[in-house]
């Protein structure tokens, strides 16, 4: 108990406001401000990185509860609770590691505003720790919801060309979704008199409030996560989002609906999880498949991806719900690595975006011709996205189907059609991007990744790679909590 | 202990009806509003609040003026508001060659009405104080004379006012004629038991009364014309701070004088809720005129304020207490920023005027984006603790007010859209030209404001809670 909790959440926010102190001394459209700014906010990611990292070393990963706990009484019952578990700190991780990323790829494809810009990143990341840290509804809901305005404005003010759209569906959508759960948090503060995620994890929930508390919480973190039918935000924010916007987008913020589902839907309405099963699983499958499909018929390079995403939580929902410890730790597992992958891949689109201003892949072909490196990258990256042994992917998805296979049949099998359908559109858009002919002159004068990009991809292959190669240093840190919430899942619903 | 004496009771109301009085000769020996003359209404304003805040509690002219934590709460409030109100005012006028030295006076007696409106005990107190605040609000939205929508807004203002007067005297007779008594705690001991169908007719009437006056839906169709019409601080002014005090006496009449019959008023104020939000929402989608906007805006917020009333008991006033205060920090900061921005001498008004002016004037639309996203409910910001408070109320309350909750807190996703078209405009839309430095004391109060709803706020509301708590327990059993 040092405090490195909240010095870690809040550092974020240090930034912010050394950028505003600049800010306000500086002239904003000197380019060297925009230097200035750039610089401050990639040493205040990796600061915040270290400090994570630090945590993640401090962390002890035989307790199952939580650790570096902070307790402030603020008012109403109301506390500020932060701590985290062996479920959320890898999270923490993969936010601080996904940051300074974010801010690399950004350096030279924002020009426009980088002050507004570099101030709503830090934002995001500072909000999106909180609420992996949060050990209080109240104040889990404050970084829920507020993180809402700076993806609005990343992709209201940087976005593509039909950004405004975009981005008011991105709010309004997950808006909707939070007011619901916000109705069934102070439900549950009414119930049970506390707002304490250990007392509530607690707390037994009768099963008809647990139906009603349960669909609620559904609405937030199946629009958040997404699930299918509730996903038609997501390929909009991310065509128009800029190519950080969609790394944080795709590698973050969809996990809050992961980790929400394994936070709360699951051990605090048991029951209801239960009930609501064979409903997921049917949406998950549904994901999994259609969105598949979906992604085949895409002809632009991010609709495609985020699709893909889609398909690949339906993986995380399965192997959520199967409430047994294969699942669990799969979806965990799949959470974190989908965070790299698709990051990756966002960042490879923005590579040849850069460049040619076009995600059209009828555009491109032919692109390991001018750029091998390139080509050896996404090469990487499309095989994780795929599934293929020895990559991330791979764990995940055999590990959630498994599960999956202990708790229903059919589901499992359906869904593992899945894997074979993502090797489908993935190896064909990689093989019409980048083999055959140089046909399209536009391309004859394509560069390959200079050493900005080079650097920004070098920790991303490291972490595919060594993810699939030696998962156990992922499980051993999340087995205590996840082995408890499985025991507690069980214990509650009989199973 | 001894009994404190009326005039020590109403030293609030004496420091400003005489200083009112002082200051009406002052200006009109001088003829004009100087510096020293703002400053010593303020000046009074700020005695009446320290004074209100420091007075003994108990009750003067048998029962008809109430001074308890509750009134004590409202007070400083509303008396802060008009304190801010003046230099605002008083400023923006002088800029456009009308600055009269009535315009403090008038804010200083509509302060006094206000507060009495706060105190009030019985039907006549009530009715009178509502008068004093409401003739003295229909000069200023009029007070910028040779201007022909400020104009039309007043005399708007004026004959629905009026109207709304008239239901609330007739509402007050029908209760006083079936009950025998004008005192709230009299008319309470008098329909204990029995519904009695004259006073219930005479309590429907007080509440369209209330709902005119609180802009609720369906008595709102006065506030988008009278917003757009008025100049902005004034409208900043009548959009705060005369709705705490209705709501105020509101929650007071209802539960001290209605307080047995709960279950007759408590669904008038679900359907008066749900309308406002519901018409507060869908009609600013369509609007163009910020003020207008805004207009919508306060409709909807007093049907959230509405739910809490409708939980009832302490939780509920409690609630509602919250929320309103919080709201009148945002329209205040938020009409503030209005009054401080023009472009070639013109105020700002529709959408496109707004466009573009996170590059002009980062710290003002830093400001309103705020206020906007407070509106919205935005958490950590302002507002959204008022919404916390009155949901969480709701969940409290009778069952079913739930889903009422729920029903309203969709409709706050519905107005989500036309505040964030506002942030849109001023962050993504490119600029129509530069505007002129904002004048200093909107500024000064905008930044107040702002520092207020976020972060103050978060530290504020410890202290807070128990306030609202202490001042809902006094207005719930009185």
């Amino acid at each position: 108990m040092n405090g490195i909790l909240s010095i870690t959440v809040l550092s974020p926010l240090i930034g912010v406001a050394a950028i505003m102190l600049l800010r306000a001394f500086a002239k904003p459209d000197d380019p060297r401000t925009s230097e200035a700014v750039r610089w401050i906010a990639l040493a205040n990611t990796l600061a915040t990185l270290g400090l994570s990292v630090l945590m993640v070393a401090q962390f002890d990963p035989h307790k199952s509860g939580f650790q570096f706990v902070e307790d402030l009484n603020w008012f109403s019952g109301v506390h500020y609770r932060m701590g985290v578990d062996g479920i959320s700190i890898l999270f923490v991780l993969l936010t601080a590691f996904l940051l300074p990323l974010c801010i690399v790829a950004s350096w030279k494809s924002i020009t426009n505003r980088v002050v507004e810009y570099m101030i709503a990143f830090l934002m995001l990341e500072g909000m999106v720790l909180g609420v992996f840290c949060a050990l209080d509804l109240i104040v889990f809901y404050l970084y829920f919801e507020f993180q809402l305005l700076p993806m609005f404005l990343i992709i209201g003010i940087w976005g593509g060309k039909n950004r405004l759209y975009a981005a008011f569906k991105f709010f309004l959508y997950t808006l909707l979704g939070s007011v619901l759960m916000l109705a069934a948090i102070l439900a549950m503060v009414v119930i049970a008199h506390t707002s304490s995620i250990p007392e509530l994890l607690a707390y037994k929930f009768s099963p008809a409030v647990q139906t009603w508390l349960w669909l609620a919480f559904f609405a937030s973190f199946a629009v958040k996560m997404p699930m299918w039918p509730f996903h038609t935000w997501l390929p909009d924010a991310h065509v128009e989002a800029p190519t950080a916007g969609s790394v944080i987008l795709a590698g973050i913020l969809l996990k809050m609906g992961g980790y929400g589902f394994m936070r709360f839907s699951l051990p605090m309405f048991p029951n209801a999880s239960v009930l609501f099963t064979p409903m997921v699983f049917t949406l998950s499958v549904i994901a999994i498949i259609y969105t598949s499909l979906v992604a085949f018929r895409q002809t632009d390079f991010k609709k495609l991806i985020a699709y893909s995403s889609v398909a690949h939580m339906g993986f995380v929902t399965l192997g959520l719900f199967s409430g047994n410890l294969q699942g669990e730790q799969g979806a965990l597992f799949q959470m974190i690595s989908h965070g790299v992958i698709s990051g990756a891949l966002f960042l490879c689109v923005g590579v040849v975006y850069d460049r040619m201003h076009t995600r059209e892949i009828a555009f491109y072909g032919g692109l390991a011709n001018r750029m091998p490196f390139y080509a050896a990258v996404f090469m990487l990256f499309t095989m994780g996205n795929v599934g293929l042994p020895g990559t991330s992917g791979f764990i995940g998805e055999i590990l959630s189907l498994t599960g999956t296979y202990g708790a229903s049949t059919w589901p499992a099998i359906l869904a593992s059609t899945g894997v074979i359908l993502s090797a489908v559109y993935a190896l064909n858009v990689y093989r019409n991007v980048t083999f055959g002919e140089l046909t399209n002159p536009a391309l004859a004068a394509i560069t390959d990744l200079d050493r900005r990009e080079l650097t920004l991809f070098v920790p991303l292959i490291v972490a595919t790679l060594w993810l699939g190669l030696q998962p156990g240093l992922v499980f051993n840190i999340t087995d205590a909590s996840v082995s408890h919430l499985v025991g507690v899942y069980h214990a509650a619903t009989g199973r | 202990m001894t009994v404190p004496s009326a005039s020590s009771l109403a030293t609030p109301e004496l420091i400003l009806a005489g200083s009112a009085l002082i200051l009406l000769i002052w200006g009109a020996f001088r003829g004009r509003a100087d510096a020293a003359f703002i400053v010593a209404s303020i000046v009074a304003l700020l005695a009446a609040a320290v004074a209100a805040a420091t007075g003994p509690l108990g009750r003067a002219f048998s029962g008809g003026l109430i001074v308890d934590q509750g009134s004590v709460f409202a007070k400083v409030f509303i008396y802060l508001a008009c304190a801010a109100a003046i230099p605002l005012g008083d400023r923006w006028f002088a800029r456009r060659d009308a600055a009269k030295f009535e315009y403090p006076v008038l804010v200083i007696i509509a302060g006094l009405g206000m507060g009495m409106m706060a105190s009030a005990g019985d039907l006549i107190s009530l009715y009178i104080s509502i008068e004093l605040q409401s003739l003295a609000l229909y000069i200023l939205a009029a007070f910028l004379r040779d201007d022909a929508k400020a104009s039309e807004a007043a005399l708007k203002y004026f004959v629905l006012g009026a109207l709304s007067s008239g239901l609330l005297l007739y509402g007050a007779s029908l209760v006083y004629g079936f009950a025998g008594s004008t005192h709230f705690n009299v008319i309470a001991a008098a329909v204990r038991g029995h519904s009695n169908i004259g006073v219930l007719a005479g309590l429907v009437f007080l509440m369209c009364g209330f709902g005119f006056k609180v802009s609720a839906a369906p008595f709102h169709m006065w506030t988008p014309d009278v917003y757009e019409g008025a100049t902005a601080p004034v409208v900043g002014f009548f959009a705060g701070a005369p709705k705490l005090a209705a709501m105020v006496l509101l929650a007071r009449l209802l539960s001290q004088g209605f307080g047995t019959s709960v279950r007759d008023w408590s669904q008038i104020l679900v359907a008066m809720a749900l309308l406002s939000v519901g018409i507060g929402a869908f009609g600013g989608l369509v609007q163009n005129n910020v003020k207008r906007l805004w207009a919508y805006s306060s409709i909807a917020t007093i049907g959230y304020a509405i739910v809490g009333l409708a939980a009832g008991g302490v939780i509920g006033i409690q609630s509602m207490l919250m929320y309103m205060v919080l709201f009148l920090v945002d329209v205040t900061g938020f009409f503030a920023c209005l009054a401080g921005l023009t472009r070639n001498g013109k105020p700002l008004e529709t959408m496109d005027d707004f466009a573009g002016l996170m590059r002009e004037r980062p710290a003002t639309t830093m400001c309103m984006t705020l206020f906007a996203l407070s509106a919205l409910g935005l958490p950590p910001l302002g507002e959204f603790w008022g919404k916390f408070y009155v949901f969480r109320a709701a969940w409290s309350g009778p069952p079913g007010l739930g889903l009422v909750a729920v029903a309203a807190l969709v409709g706050s996703v519905v107005a989500a859209f036309f505040y964030l078209r506002l942030v849109k405009a001023m962050w993504l839309d490119a600029s129509p030209g530069p505007t002129d430095t904002p004048a200093i004391e909107s500024r000064a109060i905008a930044y107040v404001m702002a520092l207020i709803a976020f972060p103050i706020v978060l530290f504020a509301l410890g202290a807070l809670d128990t306030w609202t708590r202490v001042a809902a327990t006094a207005l719930a059993h009185g």
